[in-house]
């Protein structure tokens, strides 16, 4: 099988759907002649005009009111905001008109629209460069929020969030840009479904986006200490697939859930609430990996001390369930 | 009462009228400055009895504004509202019996009771939304603006002088002239954001002028006065609609009512307000009218007719059901 690249999966996802739908918009800053600062998405306007790929002013909020405004109008606008940090900027017209639109409408009315963005830290790109703001919007009936951890699965995903009648927050994370993987099975991978990345009957390790990656690695050195890790990717987090978590625990009896993120609010917390209520009675044990209720640093040692990793993984599973090379 | 007045803006189409047919469409569109004021009035009539709950915005003084707007578009044209948004989606089209019933939380409301005064959405009748947040109509509808840059549509913005300092207004400005979007901005400016004096918060007490550092055109209108803003929107649509980009247009208007249902608007100076009541935008309009020929029993007739079929809407409206949560309980996303 080909192998496909991050970021050419992404491009590769936004060139299909402009080619299939004459009503598919594609526009942010410096994404159009420049091609992206990570260099996602090059020859997009060359291909379909600049009246359908353009570059836009550094104004999130008007990004994010345009594509609402274009989105329930007829078009279906998929806009970059280059960092995740700056969808604060954005959030009144994501969060109380985006969000809201289908709902309040009585159901008449909805808002197709995509916001992508690059996340996640270890690119000593300081605080405001490496937060992932899907918690951020986890909180908010009527978004999806969706951070794929592969190549197959952000091509496979972003086609189906472009398809998606509702307003889509898209995270993609700076390390996995360069990551080469097999294509997706399908036309579109759908969302709102966790996937069984790795199977394993001891440990089910829960993650998203790059974390996904880190939990495979540790899952690989934890089977040569003898345990078998499930690693669950949930690739939403809204809606978030608690079913296919469940169904793991139920058959591993212990769960770990790993955040690049806070851990007060943050996605992991909520899971294992979720978790607790529903299967309980199937736990031995449940905990969580986060990071530190600080910002993120700059400097390199201390960003890849503030990060989990698949070391971090692997020597808090050793640790709970005293196991390992010693 | 069925909403359907005749479409002033399809008589219209090119922002142009005729002498003859030009009191007729006047005419009518004094019918729907009526119509709101009395919407209005009934509306804060059913607040006070508890009818209509949490907080309503009313424009009664400021009818001119949306409705002369609306003289100058099309009906498949965009328009975007805000929380003082009953006279603009009524301006549009947007059936009065079933805005009445979403005041109320009715079953039959234009949203079903769901969004109540400060969020209605009538996309059937190019209402992209009224929005209870200060400026996000303007981002809304430069939006719709860059729909209609596609779909040979316009779209306007209507917004308040306190919208005029949000983040929204500078940055779709910029965005809506760099792109060259089919839009309009019309500021409705009351010279009260909430309860504060307009110029006391705005720098350079302007806000047309505003758009001539984005190098938007500009024009301050009377904004009681049906024709001045009718005159200046078919200028500006026409701007949008010929591809040559956005226009601001700041309407000067006073709201008769306080900022909310809680406001009693006594930081208001007693002859500041008389003074604008005397520019009451319906008295301007009726002058206008009888002025050019309209007989005083045909306006009677009129207003006589406008309030009867008002009244039966309303009370159509109060006899709609509640929605009932058992039955419909609302899904989170469109499937």
């Amino acid at each position: 099988m080909s192998q496909l690249e991050f970021r050419a999966a992404v491009r590769d996802a936004i060139a299909e759907e402009l080619e299939r739908d004459p009503t598919v918009l594609f526009f942010g800053e410096d994404v159009a002649a420049p091609g992206g600062v990570f260099a996602v998405t090059g020859g997009l306007q060359e291909r379909f005009g600049p009246q359908r790929v353009f570059d836009t002013p550094i104004s999130e909020l008007a990004l994010a009111g345009a594509a609402f405004g274009a989105a329930v109008t007829g078009m279906r606008p998929v806009v970059e905001v280059m960092f995740g940090d700056f969808m604060g900027l954005a959030m009144d017209s994501l969060v109380n008109q985006a969000a809201k639109l289908w709902y309040v409408s009585n159901e008449q009315h909805s808002v197709p629209l995509v916001i992508r963005s690059a996340v996640g830290a270890g690119g000593r790109f300081g605080a405001m460069h490496s937060q992932n703001h899907g918690t951020w919007f986890q909180g908010v009936p009527g978004l999806k929020v969706v951070a794929p951890s592969s190549p197959g699965d952000a091509k496979g995903l972003l086609k189906a969030a472009i398809r998606d009648d509702n307003p889509v927050i898209f995270l993609e994370h700076k390390r996995l840009y360069s990551l080469k993987g097999p294509a997706p099975n399908g036309e579109t991978v759908p969302l709102g479904r966790a996937a069984v990345v790795r199977e394993g009957t001891d440990l089910t390790i829960v993650s998203v986006s790059k974390g996904v990656r880190d939990a495979i690695d540790a899952a690989e050195t934890l089977a040569g200490d003898g345990l078998e890790a499930e690693v669950v990717d949930l690739r939403s987090l809204r809606p978030l697939d608690l079913e296919t978590v469940l169904a793991s625990v139920t058959k591993t009896n212990r769960v770990l859930a790993v955040e690049e993120g806070p851990r007060t609010g943050g996605w992991v917390s909520g899971l294992l609430g979720m978790i607790a209520e529903e299967g309980l009675h199937e736990l031995d044990d449940a905990w969580l990996i986060a990071t530190e209720e600080t910002p993120i640093p700059y400097s390199p040692t201390l960003e890849d001390a503030f990060l989990p990793a698949a070391e971090t993984i692997l020597e808090s599973v050793r640790g709970r369930l005293g196991i390992g090379s010693e | 009462m069925s909403g359907r007045h005749p479409e002033v803006a399809e008589q219209r189409p090119d922002g142009q009228h005729h002498a003859a047919e030009g009191a007729r469409t006047f005419l009518d569109a004094y019918a729907r400055m009526f119509l709101i004021r009395e919407f209005e009035q009934a509306i804060h009539r059913l607040f006070l009895k508890g009818e209509v709950h949490g907080t309503t915005h009313l424009s009664a003084g400021q009818e001119a504004v949306p409705v002369g707007v609306c003289m100058a578009l099309r009906p498949d044209d965009y328009l975007s509202g805000t929380y003082r948004g009953h006279g603009h989606a009524l301006a549009k089209g947007t059936d009065p019996e079933a805005l009445a019933a979403e005041m109320l939380g009715r079953a039959t409301g234009v949203c079903g009771g769901r969004a109540g005064s400060m969020n209605v959405v009538d996309l059937e009748h190019g209402m992209v939304g009224c929005f209870g947040i200060v400026g996000g109509s303007i981002g809304a509808a430069t939006g719709a603006a860059l729909s209609g840059k596609h779909q040979g549509r316009v779209s306007v913005a209507l917004f308040g002088d306190g919208a005029a300092n949000q983040a929204y207004f500078h940055e779709c400005l910029n965005f809506a002239q760099v792109l060259r979007l089919p839009a309009v901005f019309v500021c409705e400016n009351n010279l009260y954001g909430e309860f504060t004096p307009m110029r006391e918060v705005t720098a350079g007490g302007q806000i047309a002028a505003r758009a001539g550092a984005y190098g938007i055109p500009f024009q301050v209108v009377d904004g009681n006065d049906l024709w001045a803003v009718t005159e200046a929107s078919a200028e500006a649509v026409a701007r949008a609609r010929a591809g040559d980009g956005p226009t601001l247009l700041e309407c000067q208007t006073y709201r008769h009512f306080g900022h909310s249902k809680s406001d009693p608007a006594k930081y208001r100076p007693a002859d500041e307000v008389e003074r604008w009541l005397q520019r009451d935008p319906l008295g301007i309009a009726r002058r206008r009218l009888l002025s050019e020929g309209t007989a005083e029993v045909e306006l009677t007739a009129l207003e006589n007719d406008v309030r009867e079929r008002l009244a039966a809407a309303i009370e159509a409206a109060r006899e709609a059901p509640f929605p009932d949560p058992a039955a419909r309980r609302g899904t989170e996303y469109r499937e």
